[in-house]
This record gives C-alpha cells, sequence and structure tokens, in this order.
C-alpha cells in the first residue's frame, strides 16, 4: 500500500493496522521535517507530487517489497502540501515474522522512494530564501 | 497536434503554469522539450529529467500521438 497525505499523517492508527498473530518483527522507519539542511536553517517545506505516477511508482515498490522479502504487510504513506519542522514527511511501516526481513524490506521501501517516486522538497530558509531540492 | 505538457517543482515554476496545451509537430518528448526550454527558459538539461507519457514513465524518444500528455520530471526529493 502506497498513499500520498495532504493532512497530517496518522502515525497510530497505521500502527495499529499492522497488528496480525502472523507478525513477530515491526520495523517503522518515520522521515521527519528536520530544521537544517547543508549549513542553513530551515523554517518549513512542502512536497509536491505528480499524485497519479506518484502513486503508481509507490505501489509498484510496495510490490516490489513484497516479492523480495519475506514479509506479512508493507505500507508507506508521503506528506504532501506545507509541513512544520518536526512533522512527519514520510510513514513506512513493514511487518515480518522475524526482524531481518522486516529491517530490509523497510529500508528497501524508503530508498526506493526517495529516488524513484516523483515528489519534490521546496525548502523555505530563515534567512528568506527558499528553493526546490533537484539533486 | 496538441500535446499536453505538465510541470513540476522547479520547471512549474519557472514556466509560470502547472500545465499548458501546446499545438506542437514535435515527433518525441525530447523535441518536445527543446520547444519548451525555447519557450520558457528551463535551465535543467534533459538529461537530468525523467519523462513521463500519458501518466507513467516513458523514453524520451517515445512517438508522440494526437493528445498525449506529457510531462518532464526534474530530480525528485521525497522522503
Amino acid at each position: 500500500m502506497f498513499a500520498l497525505s495532504e493532512s497530517t499523517i496518522d502515525t497510530p492508527r497505521l500502527g495499529r493496522g499492522l497488528e496480525s498473530p502472523r507478525t513477530g518483527a515491526v520495523v517503522i522507519f518515520e522521515g521527519r521535517v528536520r530544521d537544517h539542511h547543508q549549513g542553513r536553517v530551515v523554517v518549513g517545506l512542502a512536497y509536491e507530487a505528480y499524485a497519479e505516477l506518484a502513486l503508481a511508482e509507490g505501489s509498484r515498490i510496495t510490490a516490489e517489497a513484497r516479492e523480495r522479502f519475506d514479509i506479512e504487510q508493507v505500507a508507506c504513506v508521503h506528506r504532501v502540501g506545507q509541513l512544520a519542522i518536526g512533522e512527519v514527511a514520510v510513514w513506512v511501516g513493514v511487518t515480518a515474522a522475524h526482524r531481518d526481513a522486516a529491517f530490509a524490506a523497510c529500508r528497501y521501501v524508503i530508498d526506493e522512494v526517495k529516488a524513484r517516486v516523483p515528489i519534490w522538497k521546496h525548502e523555505r530558509y530563515a534567512d528568506g530564501n527558499a528553493q526546490w531540492q533537484h539533486p | 497536434m496538441i500535446i499536453t505538457l505538465r510541470y513540476f517543482a522547479s520547471l512549474r515554476d519557472a514556466a509560470g503554469c502547472a500545465d499548458e496545451r501546446m499545438a506542437s509537430e514535435a515527433p518525441t518528448p525530447r523535441a518536445l522539450y527543446a520547444q519548451a526550454v525555447a519557450r520558457h527558459g528551463f535551465t535543467l538539461p534533459l538529461e537530468r529529467l525523467r519523462v513521463a507519457v500519458n501518466g507513467d514513465f516513458a523514453d524520451a524518444d517515445t512517438p508522440l500521438r494526437d493528445g498525449d500528455e506529457v510531462a518532464f520530471l526534474p530530480p525528485v526529493s521525497g522522503g
């Protein structure tokens, strides 16, 4: 499952969605908005997505995680719109019978999402400037 | 033929719009991007972009058809 969210990601609800008697390991990754980037003070940011393609590519990534790793469930939610410092920008949750697969799949999903899903970060700085991140 | 172009992030800012319909005889997204560069002054080279046609990733040399929707995607920075 991959989704975009225009409002605060409800991490407790997403966590409850991972409950299952078959699960022995749960790995959750939260990417949060930090207050600095390459020496500059960040005061806030916005994410923009090509929504149709982001949903398609994100869903391909979670499907790949299911094929590659022995896991039970995998879900990822990415924020779009304006975010404040400390807010959750992206959430990945993976469950498995055992921890190795859960850790590996979680790492796979966040790395692939960052590399492939058409979402862009626009940072605003304390000095009044702002910039799209196109690494 | 009429092509719809969609722009995101810095390309959207540079174009001043999120999308536009354009009459173009560009046979491929590669040729279409050259026209968009001439029109909007984009500085990102095509080599740094990914191309999407009708909502899915596509090669820059895919033949275009009337009514296609083409997006030029700058390097992504989600997560």
